[in-house]
């Protein structure tokens, strides 16, 4: 008797054993650390519960390390299952390293236009190695009811723009927009990239550079340094030291009217806000009005397959879903302001959000034009542009001088800007 | 003959624990650094470029404008700390020593209390206290009507530099203040009174008799301030990030050096040029202190009591 529930317990052990060993664990790897808990509340349990079987764990490391780290782990081998991409170069040598598996045969890559997919392709556009999952969009944010408290518009050209800030610069209760230099990323991505593409006419003037009929001292990528030199005069005092967080504070406090920004912002920025004021958005404003408007709708994470993960099959089952539009649904209601690529619209219930996401109609959308092939040199353009923006808008370097600078800099290793 | 005496272990023995470990995490590296420096990415994998990467270094005019500019605002930075840090730290030591003040005790401590902070406290709290925006510096400058005088001293090309330097000098000068402090404890009772006896008192006694007797604390203190200035990275790091704005104007070596290794943004790093800057760096500070070892250390008058 004692014998037979012994086996009873052995067989039991075994297919309880069995049953767990059929459970695949995947590993995603993410720089996204603030994004832990909609993944482990929202994205994972509408995963697992349409997948048995599969489950996954989501483990990301610091901004600012992940590169570091995802390279040395995916060289030892101890990469997880799922590596989330940054887009362009940093990813794409992954994949000729052949780190990262070719994702061209996924059938869900058909729900995202070639640009979604341009981030994280081969130069020739032949193998997609990751599959999009968000963008974010440039414009600027502003309070409403310091708008409506001075009677004023958001602006749609760049006459308005000027005239709101002159308005608001008179009446002294407001910062007329904050920004700072110091951190030289923000004059560069919030400045350069969110008003240039109107002057250089978006993805025209951004292939353009890449294949050399352009130059960087042309007048579509020397006007953007002309207007930034001109918000000198509408941001706070002593901007040269107001640091990337001093400019949130100072807006979300609503001591600042206007804000240039990238979407990424609205989730940080409504909590803290918290109902103080209204907060709204507009596009970057065009030269002269119904001249066709530009928009970055920068490409900014995917995610990839660990070639060498053991567990490829249950990786590509999430893939799939990854590119589904219950996941955009799922992703960009749960993160306002990180826009899924999906080609299929989502409905949004943030209303800045659907304000961003209603310039992709009207709007020719771009990505930063520093970012695709232009930066795989030294001197590094987007660091070059960044350090050039924070000058012109310090005053130290005059639009022309940096342009030229930026030109010859991108001209000593990049072949055809050499002729 | 006198009796040879067998193989010394005892000696080998003593020296190897220390020269294991500073082999194994000094030398070693080191070496691996300069190895590093000859090396260059080329057509599958890593490839012997013997000085190529120093010609690049100091001959690309880009390469050497950013070289140039690091060694330059390092020496400045250098210069700060020997015409700041070491005169205030010797009269803050003079000060302390001085058998009528009273709580020295307190300011000795108060004022080495800094040295222990990390960088990024240190870092971080000065710049707050000089945001312009959540400052004390402009209020405190605006109680006594000087509000005027006030800029944003970090974001500013001509004065971001030197505001760091006094920042660190701020940080530690207790370290020049305790070594003086303890040479000037050593001298002789006798000495001093021998002095006195022949009429050399205050200001002139310090003059002629203690700071002779305190010149080679003086000098190591030098040498010390030259290494750790050369090696500085983490204050430039921590207040103006990897990027040492505005405009390269606060770019240290360290600076340099960790931007070129590990990369930044959308730069990738390139190890190979890491490693010929950080030999740069290595030989520059070799060359400073065998001029302080050879030049001036073997002039240096000994006292015996």
């Amino acid at each position: 008797m004692t014998r037979t529930i012994r086996l009873a317990l052995l067989a039991n052990t075994f297919m309880a054993g069995a049953a767990a060993a059929q459970d695949v664990t995947l590993t995603v790897e993410s720089w996204r650390n603030d994004d832990l808990q909609i993944w482990q509340e929202t994205i994972i349990p509408a995963f697992e519960a349409a997948n048995p079987g599969i489950k996954i764990n989501f483990a990301p490391t610091a901004p600012a390390e992940y590169n570091a780290v995802l390279n040395s782990k995916l060289d030892a081998g101890s990469a997880g299952d799922l590596i989330t991409c940054r887009p362009f170069d940093a990813s794409l040598e992954l994949f000729n390293k052949g780190q990262l598996a070719d994702l061209t045969d996924l059938e869900s890559m058909a729900n995202f236009s070639d640009v979604a997919k341009s981030a994280w392709q081969t130069d020739d556009g032949s193998a997609t190695f990751c599959v999009p999952m968000a963008s974010v969009i440039h414009g600027f944010l502003y309070n409403k009811s310091a708008f409506e408290e001075l009677g004023l518009e958001p602006p749609a050209t760049v006459d308005e723009f000027y005239a709101v800030l002159d308005k608001i610069k008179e009446d002294g209760t407001y910062i007329p927009m904050a920004m700072g230099t110091p951190d030289q990323w923000e004059a560069a991505t919030m400045g350069y990239q969110n008003i240039g593409p109107t002057y250089w006419k978006g993805e025209e003037g951004r292939k353009a550079l890449i294949d050399g009929s352009q130059k960087l001292t042309d007048e579509g990528w020397v006007e953007p340094f002309r207007q930034l030199a001109k918000w000198k005069d509408y941001l706070g005092d002593g901007f040269e030291a107001q640091t990337y967080p001093d400019s949130q504070n100072l807006f979300t406090l609503g001591r600042a009217a206007i804000y240039p920004a990238g979407s990424w912002e609205i989730g940080v920025f409504e909590p803290q806000i918290a109902g103080a004021f209204e907060m709204g958005a507009f596009a970057p404003p065009v030269v002269a009005e119904g001249d066709t408007c530009y928009i970055s709708d920068h490409t900014d994470i995917g995610i990839g397959l660990n070639a060498a993960s053991p567990n490829a099959d249950a990786a590509r089952t999430f893939l799939e879903w990854v590119g589904s539009d219950e996941f955009a649904s799922l992703y960009a209601n749960a993160l306002p302001g990180f826009f899924s690529l999906n080609s299929n619209p989502v409905e949004m219930e943030n209303a800045v959000a659907q304000e961003f996401v209603s310039w992709r109609e009207n709007c020719e959308p771009t990505i930063r034009s520093t970012y695709q092939i232009l930066s795989r040199g030294t001197p590094n353009l987007e660091n070059e542009t960044w350090n050039a923006s924070a000058n012109v808008i310090n005053g130290t370097e005059t639009p022309e001088a940096a342009a030229e600078r930026l030109q010859e800099g991108l001209a000593s290793w990049y072949e055809p800007q050499q002729n | 003959m006198a009796q040879r005496k067998g193989f010394r272990w005892h000696i080998v023995v003593f020296l190897a624990p220390a020269v294991l470990v500073y082999t194994a995490i000094m030398i070693i590296p080191l070496i691996g650094t300069l190895n590093l420096s000859l090396f260059g990415r080329g057509e599958g994998g890593r490839v012997f470029v013997g000085l190529a990467n120093f010609s690049t270094l100091f001959g690309d005019p880009r390469w050497s404008a950013a070289f140039w500019n690091a060694l330059a605002n390092n020496a400045w930075f250098f210069l700060v700390h020997m015409l700041v840090q070491n005169p205030v730290g010797v009269m803050l030591a003079a000060l302390l020593s001085s058998s009528r003040l009273r709580m020295a005790a307190f300011y000795r401590t108060a004022i080495f209390i800094p040295t222990i902070l990390s960088f990024v406290i240190v870092g971080f709290v000065w710049k707050l206290i000089l945001s312009p925006i959540w400052g004390i510096a402009p209020n405190m400058l605006d109680a006594v009507g000087l509000k005027s005088l006030f800029a944003p001293w970090l974001g500013r090309e001509g004065t971001a530099l030197t505001t760091l330097a006094l920042v660190s000098v701020w940080q530690f000068v207790g370290i020049p203040m305790m070594l003086i402090y303890a040479a000037l404890l050593s001298i002789p009772d006798e000495v001093i009174e021998a002095a006195e006896m022949d009429g050399v008192t205050g200001w002139s006694q310090f003059w002629k008799i203690k700071l002779p007797l305190i010149l080679p604390s003086i000098g190591i203190i030098s040498v010390l301030t030259f290494v750790g200035n050369f090696n500085a990275f983490d204050l430039i790091y921590v207040s103006q990030g990897a990027l040492a704005g505005p405009n390269f104007a606060t770019d240290l070596l360290g600076t340099f050096l960790y931007r070129t290794f590990f990369g930044f943004q959308l730069q990738l790093g390139d190890p190979h040029m890491g490693a010929t800057i950080a030999t740069a760096m290595f030989g520059i500070i070799l060359v400073g202190v065998c001029i302080y070892l050879f030049a001036i250390q073997t002039r240096l008058r000994r006292y015996q009591f």
